[in-house]
């Protein structure tokens, strides 16, 4: 396994390690932990039992038990008509997934990554997010389209690419992007359930990580309101906002940022499209001051859509420029150093929220 | 050998017409629009085969079928001429993509299935959405944009849709509704509903790799999937032997086996479809290559005669027109009289007049309607306009 981050304790003075790979929160003291994977794959097993349109689409999601093992024991449990193993062609099985939406099923198709998106984007834009509006309301499109997204650890430019903004520019999707288990289940069971395309970008250095839920989380009716942000930890000086892997390196930052006294208030999107503009603006109001995360291209990403809103909503609250953590304009080198160097670290993030706060901060030195 | 009969009220009901038989009648004839005494016709050539049998060139019909075949191929014709006009007055806007001259595809394919069977098309897909059901008016109002338009004037020409008919668009990449119509196949497997898609797409796109990757597909899960490659011969302004290497489209299936029809003989369609209907049900996807012909341009911006010279547009109105091989086949076989024929062409140019007029008083949407159907279910999030501190919209 890679490295996992660890939660500090809230307050305390002491690191609590276990054998196995996380750490408890202190407030939880009894809950079940799940992995993310855990969490995705009883979230689909669910929703297939609660509505037979559900089916599962992508490859090796069936006898391979799915590339990253999130579909392991689907078609065992529903058979080969509704776990369909597909061959490598995406423009095409996509395109089928689009027209079986079209007659009312309820596809869910795998991307094994999203880089191989690309090879059916027509299809996810032009066939399924405008189909709605062109035929004024005919023709729902009631499709999942999911798979991991971003940088993994390794695997070079051509398969660590980030697309929330490019297919949350999109009107007509809807753009998920869950950070922990209780928002893989429930952005997902949301997303299965809504009647429109969406986008569903998972991460796959999180499918392995374990997180806290509670009973509500593990029924099966749960479900999370789409376009809803999550305050993950409240705070009165600056604001933090991340999706998927980069809202466990906001909440890390949030320790650190406390111990020099600055208390940070950091934002889990979960919503790319529809954006939550109301809790974003709201919290800037409170703070005066914005960071935005994200590990994608930094130029017309999802922090400059929200750094414009900000601006447009709430200039005369802001105390500092908008200040953006993203990947380096780069496409992703493979040697260790430097893919280091191309995706934020939690250091990167700090030192914006200083600079954010005008502690001064030395100046790095650059290549 | 006149015989008396009495012109019949036609479906539509117009007024009936009471002939004076110039001879005395040995019998009444019943009413021409509703005999349905079997007549059987031969096609215009045989079929050709890939990987399966050919079906019979002998087609079973009656005067009932041939008038609705003329009736419904004159309406088309008589539609896009008219919808020629109107782009040219500037009342039709951006893309129009007439299908005259193609109208028996249409025809032929609607009378092999039914309201449950799906059809997905292109973008030249006037004819296809009247043939499944929908109104000149609709399709007047759609194209200049109005709100009694299919799409609520929304979509345009190239985004008719039809879905209490099966009938899924009106699609404007080219290709792209090969794999959509696998889909729609796919799901009427998966729902048991016994019933085929008819997935329509040109010369140009038979080139699509898409097409190839949902054929797999298709075989591979045996889908109900009939894709039907409407061969004009032309890919807007590419000749087909400038664009595939191998232009048998009905072969390039290679597994799948496939149809090559004579696609101005509306009979030849009708009997086709019926074949691969039941093919697919059976055994999975099959191809059928209908060797037709556009007299327009691929375009209402493409005069259609830099690539093809005008003999050869001429040559085929007057050998191979799909209309007037009907009106000769009623013709021949004493079902109408050229009068009557020419009454019905008549009717028609009425009906099309009208709906053009009522379309032409047909409001614009309202400004509210830039922000509807964005979702099917909108969350109330907020949309914006093009100044966003000037116009927003809650999306319901």
């Amino acid at each position: 396994m890679l490295a996992i981050a660890r939660q500090r304790m809230l307050g305390q003075s002491f690191k609590k390690i276990l054998p196995a790979v996380s750490v408890l929160r202190s407030y939880s003291s009894a809950a079940k932990q799940i992995t993310v994977r855990e969490a995705l794959n009883s979230a689909l097993d669910e929703e297939m039992s609660a509505d037979p349109k559900v089916f599962l689409m992508g490859e090796e999601v069936g006898e391979y038990q799915g590339a990253y093992k999130i579909t392991k024991g689907l078609l065992e449990k529903y058979g080969p008509e509704r776990v369909l193993d597909t061959p490598i062609t995406e423009a095409g099985f996509t395109g089928i997934g689009v027209g079986a939406a079209y007659y009312g099923l309820k596809p869910v198709v795998e991307f094994m990554t999203f880089n191989f998106s690309m090879q059916a984007i027509d299809h996810i834009i032009n066939s399924a997010a405008k189909s709605n509006y062109m035929s004024a309301g005919q023709i729902s499109v009631p499709i999942v389209f999911r798979g991991p997204n971003g940088a993994a650890a390794g695997v070079g430019a051509q398969h660590s690419q980030c697309y929330a903004a490019w297919y949350a520019s999109c009107p007509g999707l809807k753009v998920l992007s869950p950070y922990n288990s209780e928002d893989a289940r429930g952005l997902l069971k949301a997303a299965i359930r809504d009647p429109d395309p969406v986008v569903f970008l998972e991460n796959e250095l999180l499918y392995g990580e374990s997180f806290p839920v509670s009973d509500e989380v593990l029924d099966s009716s749960f479900c999370l309101p789409i376009g809803k942000a999550k305050i993950e930890r409240e705070g009165k000086d600056v604001t933090i906002t991340a999706f998927s892997k980069m809202v466990g390196y906001a909440l890390k930052v949030s320790e650190m940022l406390e111990r020099d006294g600055i208390y940070a208030e950091v934002i889990n999107l979960r919503s790319i499209r529809p954006l939550d503009r109301s809790t974003i603006n709201t919290s800037v109001r409170k703070t005066n001051r914005l960071i935005t995360v994200e590990e994608g291209f930094p130029q017309h990403g999802v922090g400059a859509e929200i750094c414009a809103s900000v601006v447009e909503e709430s200039f005369s609250y802001l105390d500092a420029p908008v200040e953006r953590i993203a990947g380096a304009d780069v496409p992703m080198p493979y040697a260790a150093n430097l893919e280091r160097m191309a995706v934020p670290q939690v250091e990167d993030i700090v030192r914006a929220a200083k600079r954010a706060c005008y502690r001064s901060v030395p100046l790095a030195a650059t290549a | 050998m006149a015989l008396s009969r009495l012109a019949s009220s036609s479906s539509s009901s117009r007024s009936a017409d009471l002939l004076k038989p110039l001879c005395s009648a040995i019998s009444l004839r019943r009413p021409i629009s509703t005999d349905t005494t079997p007549i059987t016709v031969e096609t215009s050539v045989p079929f050709t085969s890939h990987q399966c049998d050919t079906p019979s060139r002998s087609v079973q019909t009656n005067a009932k079928e041939l008038l609705t075949f003329f009736r419904d191929m004159a309406l088309m014709r008589r539609m896009e001429i008219a919808a020629d006009s109107l782009y040219k007055a500037k009342l039709i806007r951006g893309f129009c993509h007439l299908y005259d001259g193609q109208e028996a595809v249409a025809v032929g394919m609607e009378a092999s299935i039914t309201k449950k069977d799906c059809i997905i098309a292109a973008y030249r897909d006037h004819c296809t959405f009247v043939a499944r059901g929908g109104t000149l008016l609709e399709v007047f109002a759609e194209l200049m944009g109005r709100q009694a338009g299919c799409s609520r004037g929304k979509g345009g020409s190239m985004h008719f849709y039809k879905k209490d008919s099966n009938f899924y668009g009106g699609h404007g990449i080219v290709g792209a509704q090969v794999p959509l119509g696998c889909g729609l196949a796919f799901a009427q497997k998966y729902s048991k509903d016994e019933a085929v898609t008819f997935a329509l797409y040109g010369d140009g796109a038979a080139n699509q790799g898409q097409l190839f990757e949902a054929l797999n597909i298709s075989a591979l899960w045996d889908l109900p999937a009939i894709l039907v490659c409407e061969n004009n011969h032309y890919g807007m302004g590419t000749a087909e032997w400038r664009a595939a290497k191998s232009p048998a489209y009905y072969k390039r299936g290679d597994y799948a086996p496939g149809l090559k029809v004579d696609g101005m003989d509306a009979l030849a369609v009708k009997q086709a479809c019926t074949f691969a209907k039941e093919h697919a049900l059976k055994n999975g996807p099959i191809i059928l290559e209908m060797d037709t012909y556009r007299y327009h341009g691929h375009s209402m911006s493409d005069p259609g005669s830099t690539y093809r010279t005008r003999d050869e547009i001429t040559g085929v109105r007057q050998e191979r027109d799909p209309v007037e091989r009907i009106r000769k086949l009623i013709l021949s076989h004493d079902l109408a009289t050229e009068k009557e024929l020419k009454d019905i062409e008549k009717e028609i140019r009425k009906e099309v007049d009208d709906a053009i007029a009522q379309a032409k008083e047909n409001p614009l949407p309202e400004s509210s309607e830039l922000f509807t159907n964005v979702y099917a279910k909108g969350l109330g999030v907020e949309s914006f306009g093009a100044d966003r501190k000037e116009v927003r919209a809650v999306l319901p």
